[in-house]
């Protein structure tokens, strides 16, 4: 059983295509890393899958179910959480506090997560993913933290939510090397304890560490996918990623 | 040279607190925390049973504008800004007067009625653009009142242009001042402990982010419908006292004033905290009330004084306040700065 199946995925914003016909699929408990230059539409893929757009052809298959066009809060509740690229915290409120609320949603509650003090719940959260609950930190508003505090505070949010799935938008991008090595044990956990993961990077070094497969995307378009040891070696994603090599007369 | 200075505010280390008990060690910090909740309640009602006649039909409408600002506001902090909230007044209003004029309600039953009836309507009109955001939102708002205005007008639906008269009244004046003053208590507590909540907290998170809001597996439509169907019943059971309170329900329902006056009020007073409006709306109405004495030329005074509140205190009177009341401020000599003069 294909556990996340793309199939001849299309968007189009008025005359540029922006994913063209694109297919793949996603082994449960595997990460998936897709990759490719600025513009090749790896978050509009995201996008996609997580039903903030909605595709103009193909469809996207979880759990063998049609899940293509649904609203994206359906989408989360049957267990694809997702992070943003461009954080989006709820700036208003203390850090803590916007981990309460993804605990109000239907897959919280059905999954038993919402019982006993939210607040706690949400501290517990922040605690396990580096907040530390007696600093002051996860009592801030979440306008003063820093950006690798931030990318954080989005990763609560689909611990939160306790997704099956989860599509990590750039999350390395403007973090330190230090944040990097700090988060990526917590992104090899998750595919440990069975979950299955999908990150969009550009930061092909870290990623090819943690990655079960690559799929590789250039102008909207699949250009290669295979493991990530070989890939970089395909002429296509060279062509991508270093340009055409003249040839010598 | 002159040694620098600079302004220290500390906060006024008052509360002791724990994880959930506040700890209140002596009389003069127990007073620190009721005084400024108690003495506006027991101000407002001294105030409204002394003052002449004249001014205690002032207060009603002051107390009824004053709900609207705290509607406008509870939908202002949802990141629902409304241009238009004559709209849910007019709904209230109409309905309750349907309810009595054509069912022969009681006033006990058409204001409750008309109440919740406003706040469907009022819903179902702004379903439709509940996908919109920001300013497309707003505008949407305005346009909808301006719209049934002319409907009413065309249509001759409730009255036309002369409206419904001879409706029934409330039953007396001290009657009228109570439950306004208990309805604008009752909607401002109401309300800040509901924002104050878990569950109000996802309200004031579709205000900063709705699309994290979705990312969260909550659906930013369900969630903006009830806050819709709050605010507007709120701002409907004001349409609905008024119009028992004048007896009678017309186009003037849909005034352009009903909708400026909560926006004006909460930009005086300090959006997004409640008392701020509340403020603002005391302060506003019984003020456009006495400049009456200058005719016409009223509005250019209140103009006048409203760009002069918004540039001078432009974070609002509530804010301003809280502040100088919360904090201590003294000025410190800045280690080794220099004086700008």
């Amino acid at each position: 059983m294909e556990y996340l199946k793309i199939e001849n995925l299309t968007k189009r914003f008025g005359g540029i295509v922006a994913v063209d016909n694109v297919s793949f699929t996603v082994e449960q408990g595997t990460l998936l890393g897709i990759i490719g230059p600025n513009g090749s539409g790896k978050t509009t893929v995201v996008n996609l899958i997580s039903g903030f757009l909605k595709p103009d052809n193909g469809r996207v298959l979880f759990k063998e179910h049609d899940i293509t066009g649904l609203r994206a809060s359906r989408i989360t509740n049957l267990g694809i959480g997702r992070t943003f690229q461009m954080v989006k915290p709820f700036y208003g409120l203390p850090a803590f506090r916007n981990v309460v609320v993804p605990l109000f949603s239907p897959r919280v509650k059905r999954m038993g997560g919402h019982l006993g003090e939210k607040d706690s719940l949400a501290l517990d959260i922040l605690e396990d993913i580096g907040f530390e609950r007696d600093s002051p930190v996860p009592y801030k508003a979440a306008r003063i933290l820093p950006h690798g505090y931030l990318k954080r505070l989005e990763m609560a949010r689909v611990i939160a939510l306790q997704s099956e799935l989860i599509v990590f938008d750039e999350l390395y991008s403007g973090l330190t090397l230090a944040e990097v090595a700090s988060i990526s044990p917590l992104i090899e956990k998750f595919v440990q304890t069975g979950k299955t993961v999908i990150m969009v990077e550009h930061r092909l070094k870290e990623l090819f560490k943690i990655a079960h497969k690559v799929v590789v995307l250039d102008q909207g378009k699949k250009i290669a996918e295979g493991s990530p040891k070989i890939i970089m070696k395909e002429p296509e994603v060279k062509r991508a990623y270093l340009g055409v090599e003249l040839q010598r007369c | 040279m002159t040694t620098a200075l600079r302004k220290e505010r500390i906060d006024r280390c008052i509360k002791a607190v724990t994880d959930d008990i506040f700890c209140i060690s002596s009389l003069r910090e127990i007073s620190y925390l009721v005084l400024p909740r108690v003495i506006p309640i027991i101000g407002l009602v001294l105030i409204a049973f002394l003052v002449p006649l004249y001014w205690k039909k002032v207060l009603v409408i002051t107390f009824m504008m004053s709900i609207m600002a705290l509607s406008w506001d509870f939908l202002a902090s949802c990141g629902l800004v409304s241009l238009g909230h004559s709209l849910f007044f007019a709904l209230g209003a109409y309905s309750s007067g349907a309810f009595n004029h054509y069912l022969g309600l009681p006033v006990y039953l058409s204001i409750p009625f008309g109440t919740l009836s406003g706040a469907m309507i009022s819903t179902i009109c702004l379903y439709p653009a509940l996908r919109l955001r920001g300013i497309y939102f707003s505008m949407v708002t305005l346009i909808i009142p301006l719209m049934l205005l002319r409907v009413v007008e065309v249509t001759k639906i409730m009255g036309g242009t002369e409206g419904m008269t001879a409706l029934s009244p409330l039953p007396s004046l001290p009657y009228s001042i109570m439950i306004s003053m208990i309805a604008l208590w009752a909607a401002f507590f109401g309300l800040r402990r509901f924002i104050n909540s878990d569950y109000g907290l996802i309200f004031n998170a579709l205000k900063d982010n709705d699309r994290a809001v979705e990312a969260s597996g909550l659906s930013i439509v369900w969630f903006k419908i009830q806050a819709v169907f709050i605010g507007s019943g709120i701002a409907a059971f004001c349409g609905a006292f008024m119009t028992h309170y004048y007896m009678s329900v017309g186009m003037s329902a849909f005034a352009l004033d009903l909708s400026i006056f909560p926006i004006a009020a909460s930009v005086v007073g300090g959006v997004g905290t409640l008392a701020g409006p509340l403020l603002g709306a005391v302060i506003l109405g019984p003020l456009s009330e006495t400049l009456r004495a200058f005719g016409t030329f009223r509005i250019v005074i209140y103009a006048a004084l409203l760009g002069t509140f918004v540039a001078v205190l432009p974070e609002g009177i509530f804010h301003y306040l809280s502040r100088k009341y919360h904090q201590i401020e003294r000025w410190v000599e800045v280690a080794g700065g220099v004086s700008e003069n």
